[in-house]
């Protein structure tokens, strides 16, 4: 039975164990609403949850470990010697799955019967051909070994749907009798609605928090994997970073201190851009603007946040690069060669952090309590005295972090300085010459052809690694002044 | 007999005192708006100087709306409106030429929530005087420092401290702490927002203390939901209701002979 089918089946008898729960228990009080223990509603739910839950999980365990556990049984039943010359078992394996889809094909649109599909031998008819016609394409001849294993592989995905569904349904109606029968006036439905929800927020709660798990550990494993390649001394000492793909001979000279110095340099212009700029308008805006000027060029300020990374770096690629290229360029003052540099990202990735400063501060300005104004101009102090010496004070806190939040924004950008800062690793101070970051090389290392089990293509985990343990030290140390300073004023 | 004569004592010497006193404000016809809500009309009243006159009513009557009219704390709300005429020392402070920033420096304020800035005891303090520019040095400033935390009474408390967080201190200290910094800019009239309200009674009573105190060299305007405040500290109180001036005169004849009914109903409890 397919597996929508069984979903329906479940729902349904949930909606039928809704109705009967909750009738049963009413009928258990003689009709009275009182005499029960929860609202009629939450017996009818508690039914529904034990069809559902069980069953459902039972359902989504079966799913992930069916196709694992048939697809080692068929991969141990083709014998070693069917294997074929310059070909893998993995090679093989991929070819059983698709001749074994092509037979599920041909059986639902009639073309065989199922008896057809599970006797037919490749030494007597080409399944290729009749394949073939049905719209079915494969790329070789299938051998009788493959067709063979094929063949088992339905079997057993058959025999295992079926027991799935067996089972599936069979947990679903004992759970729907179980709950059923403690349907009654004193069963407290109510605390097992609650637990239920409970354990499914639980849920998705853990559903986040495994998905980081896992990143950070595929991440750890395969930077490993690079250190056990490569020197990490070399890499995070060598001040070259001049990958050669293999098959190109020669070796990769992969230091990490370039990229680094690319990623901190165009930050830091970044920053300078943005923090000023963001910290003023945060200050205009909750301190002197009207509530119609403020209600007015907020979101407009915050309209930047919502343009997309690749549009701020055609806008460096197109205007910013070219507009600095004829100031400081061959035709200018000749310190710059080409409209990618640190300084075309830099600036057009403080632009787009002006509105992460500016909103985050205006928040924090906000919050700093109106009794700090009201004392401070009391005391005889001008609007301005009172921004700088009472406000930014009390919101300097929660300023820092927004900054470095900010910071871990731009060292995580990678479009920007793709398009803008060009693709050179160097170390150099000369902020009109093109640099690259860790990010924009961690794309192009991925984006090759190259082997993935090669240093050339592993250094980019190490690299995301690295690059992860700084962002995340930033946000840590953000959230760490945030909360230590919050509580000053209250 | 004897009370009787002390008490006429006291009423010959509270008229000669009444009588050598100026007026230090004087509000006339004083309309105040917040948007379309008219908050307080038709305000007339004359406060002495070296004298506290203490502001009565229930809430929302406008007797705040009155006090921030005193120094212009009304202007940092950007909705209020005030028309008529207030003069201090016969100035008129909403004239186009007068700077509220000045006349803040000269008429001070305490809130009704003790409000010290995030920074230290000594740089509470100096905040005022520092903006004003009021001390020559450093040995100036610590001079001036000293002498508000004493007015203050919250000096020996402190002392040793002086570089700690003023927010560190307990609700009365600091509540002290922010009179003791309105006092440094050296202010001749001291406005003062329900300051004990969210005070305990000890330090209500240091609090009133020194109020008492610091008659001597100010006028000092008190807002107040305490009856019992108002007859401790007040040597004249004005009855705020609905937004108007109910009736203003002497603290002892408001609360044992008020011309006015709703007086009468107010001390007594009967409403507000």
């Amino acid at each position: 039975m397919p597996v929508h089918w069984i979903v329906l089946i479940v729902l349904a008898l949930a909606v039928i164990g809704y109705v009967m729960g909750r009738q049963k228990a009413l009928a258990s009080a003689g009709g009275n609403i009182r005499d029960l223990h929860s609202l009629p509603s939450y017996y009818g739910s508690s039914v529904a949850i034990f069809t559902m839950v069980f069953s459902f999980l039972v359902l989504i365990v079966w799913l992930i470990a069916q196709p694992i556990v048939i697809e080692n049984q068929v991969a141990g039943s083709i014998p070693p010697e069917a294997v074929r010359e310059g070909s893998t078992l993995g090679l093989m394996m991929s070819d059983v799955r698709r001749v074994a889809d092509g037979l599920d094909q041909a059986v639902s649109q009639g073309a065989m019967t199922s008896e057809d599909a599970a006797s037919i031998r490749s030494e007597f008819t080409d399944v290729r051909d009749r394949l073939g016609a049905i719209g079915v394409a494969l790329g070789s001849d299938v051998g009788p070994a493959v067709l063979r294993a094929a063949q088992h592989y339905r079997a057993l995905n058959a025999t295992g749907n079926l027991f799935m569904t067996i089972v599936v349904l069979g947990v679903a109606l004992a759970g729907f009798g179980f709950a059923l029968m403690r349907s009654h006036k004193d069963f407290r439905a109510r605390n097992v609605v609650e637990t239920t929800i409970r354990y499914i927020l639980i849920g998705a709660a853990s559903i986040a928090i495994l998905t980081t798990i896992g990143i950070v550990l595929s991440l750890i494993f395969n930077t490993a994997e690079f250190f056990r390649l490569y020197a990490w001394t070399d890499f995070f000492f060598g001040t070259t970073w001049a990958p050669s793909f293999s098959g190109r001979g020669g070796s990769s000279e992969l230091g990490f201190v370039p990229l680094l110095w690319g990623t901190l340099y165009i930050s830091l212009i970044a920053l300078a851009v943005s923090v000023p700029i963001g910290l003023f308008a945060a200050i205009y805006l909750s301190e002197y603007a009207s509530p119609r000027m403020r209600s007015f060029a907020k979101p407009l300020i915050e309209v930047l946040a919502g343009i997309p990374t690749i549009v701020y770096g055609l806008f460096a690629l197109l205007t910013v690069g070219p507009l600095l290229l004829s100031v400081f360029g061959d035709g200018g003052l000749g310190w710059m060669k080409a409209g990618t540099a640190v300084m075309t990202a830099g600036l057009v990735m403080g632009i787009m952090l002006i509105p992460f400063v500016s909103s985050l501060s205006d928040d924090i300005i906000n919050a700093v309590p109106q009794a700090m104004r009201d004392g401070s101009l009391g005391l005889g102090a001008t609007h301005s005295e009172t921004v700088r010496q009472v406000v930014l004070p009390a919101a300097l806190p929660g300023i820092v972090g927004a900054i470095l939040l900010a910071a871990s924004r731009a060292i995580g950008e990678t479009m920007i300085v793709v398009l803008g800062a060009g693709a050179a690793a160097k170390l150099s101070l000369n902020p009109f010459e093109a640099m690259t970051t860790v990010t924009a090389k961690i794309v192009s290392q991925l984006t090759g052809d190259s082997d993935f089990a090669s240093p050339e293509a592993l250094v980019a985990f190490a690299l995301g690694m690295t690059l992860f343990i700084i962002t995340l030290g930033l946000n840590i140390l953000a959230l760490y002044i945030v909360r230590k300073y919050r509580e000053q004023y209250e | 007999m004897k009370t009787m004569q002390t008490e006429a004592a006291e009423a010959r010497l509270g008229a000669t005192m009444n009588a050598a006193k100026e007026t230090k404000i004087s509000a006339r016809n004083v309309q105040v708006y917040y948007g379309d809500t008219h908050a307080l009309r038709d305000v007339d009243v004359d406060l002495e100087s070296r004298t506290v006159t203490a502001f009565i009513g229930p809430s929302g009557c406008g007797k705040s709306t009155f006090l921030r009219c005193l120094n212009r704390m009304n202007d940092t709300i950007d909705v209020a409106r005030v028309e008529g005429e207030i003069k201090i020392d016969g100035e008129d402070i909403y004239d186009k030429q007068v700077d509220p920033v000045q006349l803040r420096a000269k008429v001070g304020m305490v809130f009704q929530k003790p409000n010290p800035f995030p920074k230290s005891i000594y740089d509470n303090i100096a905040y005022g005087p520092r903006i004003h520019g009021l001390a020559r040095s450093k040995g100036d400033l610590d001079e001036i420092v000293e002498r508000a935390l004493r007015r203050g009474a919250i000096w020996e408390e402190v002392k040793d401290r002086l570089n700690a967080p003023g927010t560190g201190l307990s609700g009365g200290q600091q509540q002290r702490l922010c009179i003791a910094r309105a006092v440094a800019t050296e202010p001749e009239v001291l406005l003062m927002d329900e300051p004990c309200s969210a005070l305990d009674p000890i330090a209500t009573a240091k609090v009133e203390e020194l109020i008492d105190e610091l008659r001597e060299n100010y006028t000092i305007v008190i807002v107040t939901h305490s009856m019992q405040q108002a007859a401790r500290v007040s040597q004249r109180t004005a009855m705020f209701h609905l937004g108007e001036l109910v009736e203003f005169g002497d603290t002892k004849t408001i609360f044992t002979n008020p011309s006015e009914k709703r007086t009468q109903d107010y001390i007594t409890g009967r409403f507000g």
